[in-house]
């Protein structure tokens, strides 16, 4: 299957772990992922606090040029996921907004329909590859990871990403358990870690995000598993703050397309481990016998 | 629903605005009749779930129960100046909490554009600094450069406060993630011509047809 692919800026920068991993699997599962050619920024929450229409328009471009090949478009940060499903949902609804819209693409020479479906990399792998195709596919085991999954705001609420509850979602551990990793019991899974906070009030970013990683350690997790390349860095950040230097408020912050491609034979670096702030200790050693599909002889319980 | 009879008169009184205040209520309510449910406000029910759920709501002077409570009291020149509009982390947990599913997240943006317009920023607290340098980063690279993006930010603002990032941006840098050369999108004329005419529906709409002001306040009123 293939897929435009919209990596937004962060992943350019501060996230490039998760575009290295991000690759690494959709190449290793025998998808395509085509990165929309010339996308420009989302304009994320921050435009949208400014000029509205402008926000949309911004916004709007990058869905003109991914119709092309009319592909779905698959946005791993949860900003952009957000801003671009906020655009073509919010247009459907509101005429007078999606004519002024429209007006503004024509002065750049483009026609939207809004016909291409936005989605979470999350999404996509469980539904389209799915969990039953990732454990065929696993090469290496993950039994030595204890994540702490962490989903964060933009892709629970308000388009759930994926279907299921926004207050308790499940499915990160759902895969995780099935890979064979320990996930652990994490109520804060849809707190905010305080997102653009970070620059703007870094005393309330940093309690939040401080928050979530206290809870993860208390919960004897040795990775917090993310979704985002914002939640990644602020978390990632309380990692190497001069307050706590020192003390146990350190743990490695991982996107779960890093987990998931050391689970199905990626290299460490293939996946961008390299960039993480703190070296994760537990290995992903190969496992003894690839379990291959089961046969009725083979069925537990037979 | 009581009805007002014989509301006391005087300038405070519910029931009369002064006149910016009639302005300022004017442009909130025809800003959310552009949001999507945004009329809902009518159905707040006080209960609080949406302060209790906010994860920034101990560090704001007026909590989101407080801000649609004062809209209705007819004190929005007092909510423009309150820190609580630029402290929302846009989380939208609120917004899935509330049981009249009144959409507080894209509220508190409607008022953000409104303060914004109306040049009423916190002192100390340069928000909106933030957003104006991440539009003109928009604007020039048709990307968001991190690097360049923070630098102004806090030279605009707080230069100290740079200082204070040095030991994250050090660590960043070591580990790879940090861009030192912008990215520039190479259909950048495009996208100037996109924003300069998507901005022309942006800014009259700011401007607020007199006939759409209401001088009344009160449960009668709400979402008039």
């Amino acid at each position: 299957m293939r897929y435009t692919y919209y990596p937004g800026c962060s992943l350019h920068a501060t996230g490039i772990g998760y575009d290295k991993s991000m690759r690494a699997i959709f190449t290793k599962l025998g998808s395509e992922l085509v990165e929309l050619d010339d996308w420009n920024c989302c304009g994320a929450t921050a435009y949208m606090s400014v000029q509205k229409t402008v926000a949309f328009a911004v916004t709007a471009r990058n869905l003109a040029l991914a119709e092309k090949t009319g592909d779905d478009v698959v946005a791993p940060c949860s900003a952009c996921y957000y801003a671009l499903k906020h655009t073509s949902e919010g247009l459907a609804e509101n005429p007078e907004l999606r004519a002024q819209v429209d007006a503004s693409l024509e002065a750049g020479g483009l026609r939207a329909e809004f016909s291409v479906a936005v989605r979470h990399p999350l999404e996509v792998l469980l539904t389209d590859v799915g969990v039953d195709r990732l454990v065929a596919a696993q090469t290496h085991s993950l039994a030595e990871f204890r994540p702490a999954c962490y989903y964060g705001c933009q892709i629970v609420r308000p388009f759930g990403a994926v279907a299921e509850d926004p207050e308790l979602p499940m499915s990160m551990e759902r895969l995780f358990t099935a890979l064979g990793a320990r996930p652990i019991n994490y109520p804060p899974k849809v707190t905010c870690c305080g997102g653009m906070l970070v620059a703007t009030f870094p005393e309330v970013a940093n309690r939040l995000s401080k928050d979530l990683v206290d809870w993860a350690i208390e919960g004897e997790a040795n990775c917090i598993v993310t979704v985002c390349p914002l939640c990644q860095s602020n978390l990632d950040m309380i990692n190497v703050n001069g307050d706590h230097k020192g003390t146990s408020h350190q743990i490695p912050v991982l996107y779960f397309t890093q987990l998931i491609g050391l689970a199905i034979g990626c290299s460490p670096e293939e996946v961008g481990m390299q960039h993480g702030l703190v070296p994760m200790d537990a290995k992903a050693p190969p496992l003894a016998v690839s379990p291959g599909p089961m046969t009725v002889a083979g069925a537990r319980g037979a | 629903m009581t009805t007002l009879t014989n509301p006391p008169a005087g300038h405070l009184a519910p029931g009369a605005l002064p006149k910016t205040e009639a302005e300022l209520r004017g442009a909130f309510l025809q800003e959310i009749e552009r949001i999507p449910g945004g009329g809902r406000l009518n159905q707040c029910i006080q209960c609080g779930t949406c302060t209790a759920t906010c994860p920034v709501s101990y560090a704001m002077d007026l909590t989101p129960r407080q801000v649609i409570g004062m809209f209705r009291a007819g004190a929005i020149g007092e909510l423009l100046q309150s820190r609580t509009i630029w402290i929302c982390a846009s989380c939208y947990h609120c917004t899935l909490r509330c049981p009249a599913q009144i959409q507080i997240t894209d509220l508190i943006y409607a008022l953000k554009r409104i303060a914004i317009e109306e040049g009423i920023f916190p002192k100390r607290f340069p928000v909106h600094v933030m957003s104006e340098t991440f539009t003109e980063n928009v604007k020039k690279y048709g990307r968001n450069f991190e690097v360049g993006l923070l630098l102004r930010y806090f030279l605009r603002t707080r230069p100290l406060g740079l200082f204070r990032q040095r030991r994250a941006g050090w660590a960043l840098l070591r580990h790879g993630r940090i861009r030192l050369r912008p990215d520039k999108i190479d259909n950048i004329e495009q996208l100037r011509k996109i924003i300069a005419k998507a901005e022309t529906f942006d800014l009259p709409q700011e401007k607020v047809p007199k006939e759409k002001v209401t001088t009344t306040v009160g449960y009668e009123s709400i979402g008039r």
